[in-house]
């Protein structure tokens, strides 16, 4: 088996729901608290295992705004694994999931240096490193309905972004939309061969905007108003 | 980069401190220069040992979590660190020995202490070695992945080494001319791998295109996606502006090369005195401390283009 997510960059909306159902499903799991410092205070900062970045592609009136989440890849070829010194980090070789054992991590962020995507950040209380487990304690917990045996972040994503399953099903949902819709890796020249996939936004017709009427009394008075009313 | 002290410490010490082994073991065992005395054998000896533990020692402090220190020994088929957790220890015993059969027959070389000698040295220089491929093997930072990393770490290493070892040298009142120039020489060569690596990190060649995708279009970041900094930040967000390279490089080369090859050069043309010798140690190791700070404050993580950097 092959696990891994297929994330849809066409409908992601940037809510952010999908990390922040990481944290809470993950906090109380199997390399759980993620710690968080000064949580209620200026600069409150702490580990997750998911984070959604937003780019604009494109020059105006060619351009788009697209909203990226990013967790561990669980690449094929994973460089944090081979540099791990102690042996914490491993990829298990039934579904290729890539963990940290926390009783062996010494915390010395060599792993971290060697990822590329940013997948794993150090937890300050424990000294240990922490990363995406694919939520590791839902998807095999057979007291859960099966339905709900998926990671958190897929479960919880509204605009229904992101899709879990075995690559190496080639007739699985992940496989199919990655064959069907041009799913491609983050930095391939680095050879790591992630397994999650991001799939591209669509190309969509342009909303022809020269027939709407502008420069009318009402137009202006709008405009008027807009301007006394803002500031 | 985040440039932390205690790694930059510990580089720097422990690679001097090899060094200066293996220039006494090579000047001892080849009868490099004057004969040693008993007395620069033993502060040779024991200030390389002292050097190298006290760097091995600074380099847990950078561990989060090191109760489980013992464990970096674990994957040393695969892990750079790991190895150099093993040549590190494996380097004591040879060095102890070598240290040990000296007290017993004094300065007569005996065939075990001429093996242990330069068993001692060359696993000294694997060492240094294997400190400089933790960094070379990182495929995510372009400014560290190249062969130049590791030869930089060695030759600096011996370079630094050397003018310590003139500097005991001279101290002890020793005639220094042969070591000094040695010295002269492996300066220059650091000198010369430091001024390629400056220019080789000059170009950047992984962009923010393939990073996200987009190949065929301008990205741009509009949201990192969090208010305050994260360990991402802390750790790979560390910059430094043109200015401050400039002129911290004017330091690295002053202080890590220039001044310690006319001052040594002065030496081994029998112009200077003692008290030179060791300010081109002092030099030397200030130097090599900038040049390390630099060699992470340069380094320009991958990760940094999800952060909006174009290129890296």
């Amino acid at each position: 088996m092959k696990l891994g997510l297929v994330i849809d960059l066409d409908v992601c909306v940037g809510c952010h729901g999908c990390a922040v159902a990481c944290k809470q499903w993950n906090t109380s799991g199997t390399t759980g608290p993620l710690t968080d410092t000064d949580a209620y205070g200026a600069e409150p900062s702490g580990v997750w295992f998911n984070r959604i970045r937003s780019y604009e592609v494109g020059d105006y009136p060619h351009n788009k705004t697209v909203h990226f989440p990013m967790s561990c890849m669980h690449c094929e070829d994973a460089a944090c694994v081979t540099v791990c010194p102690t042996g914490a980090s491993w990829k298990r070789q039934e579904d290729g999931i890539v963990l940290v054992d926390q009783d062996k991590c010494m915390g010395c962020n060599l792993c971290s240096w060697a990822c590329p995507y940013g997948a794993r950040e150090l937890d300050p209380a424990s000294g240990t490193m922490k990363k995406c487990t694919l939520c590791i304690d839902r998807i095999y917990d057979e007291r859960l309905p099966v339905e709900e045996r998926q990671p958190a972040c897929v479960l919880t994503c509204p605009a229904h972004a992101r899709h879990f399953g075995d690559f190496d099903d080639p007739e699985s949902d992940v496989s199919r939309l990655t064959r069907e819709r041009s799913g491609y890796a983050l930095m391939p020249e680095m050879g790591y061969k992630p397994t999650n996939k991001y799939l591209p936004p669509r190309q969509k017709r342009t909303v022809d905007t020269s027939d709407v009427a502008r420069g009318g009394v009402r137009d202006k008075l709008k405009a008027w108003v807009n301007r006394v009313v803002a500031r | 980069m985040h440039p932390a002290l205690s790694v930059i410490f510990f580089t720097v010490t422990s690679g001097a401190g090899y060094g200066l082994f293996i220039l006494l073991a090579l000047a001892h065992v080849f009868g490099i220069g004057d004969p040693l005395t008993v007395g620069e054998f033993y502060t040779a000896g024991i200030l390389s040992l002292v050097m190298i533990t006290a760097g091995l020692l600074s380099s847990t402090f950078h561990l989060a979590n090191p109760k489980n220190a013992w464990r970096a020994v674990m994957r040393f088929r695969t892990s750079w660190l790991s190895r150099e957790g093993v040549f590190a220890i494996a380097f004591y015993p040879f060095a102890v020995l070598y240290m040990l059969g000296f007290y017993i027959n004094g300065l007569e070389l005996g065939v075990p202490c001429i093996l242990f000698a330069l068993i001692g040295a060359l696993i000294a220089l694997i060492t240094v070695f294997t400190t400089g491929m933790i960094y070379g093997s990182l495929k995510t930072i372009p400014q560290w992945s190249t062969s130049l990393t590791p030869a930089n770490y060695i030759l600096l290493g011996l370079a630094s080494g050397a003018t310590f070892f003139t500097a005991i040298r001279a101290l002890a009142g020793s005639e220094v001319g042969t070591i000094a120039a040695l010295a002269v020489a492996l300066v220059a060569i650091a000198a010369i791998g430091k001024v390629i690596y400056y220019f080789w990190i000059g170009r950047e060649s992984i962009t923010i295109n393939t990073a996200t995708g987009f190949t065929r279009a301008v990205v741009r970041l509009l949201d990192t996606g969090h208010t305050c900094d994260t360990f991402l930040n802390r750790e790979f967000g560390h910059t430094i502006d043109c200015a401050k390279v400039g002129l911290l490089r004017g330091v690295v080369y002053l202080l890590a090369f220039a001044l310690p090859i006319i001052l040594l050069a002065m030496i081994a043309t029998q112009n200077g005195g003692s008290g030179l010798a060791l300010l081109a140690a002092i030099s030397i190791y200030l130097g090599t401390g900038v040049e390390r700070w630099l060699f992470f404050a340069e380094a320009k993580h991958v990760v940094n283009l999800y952060h909006g950097r174009q290129s890296c």
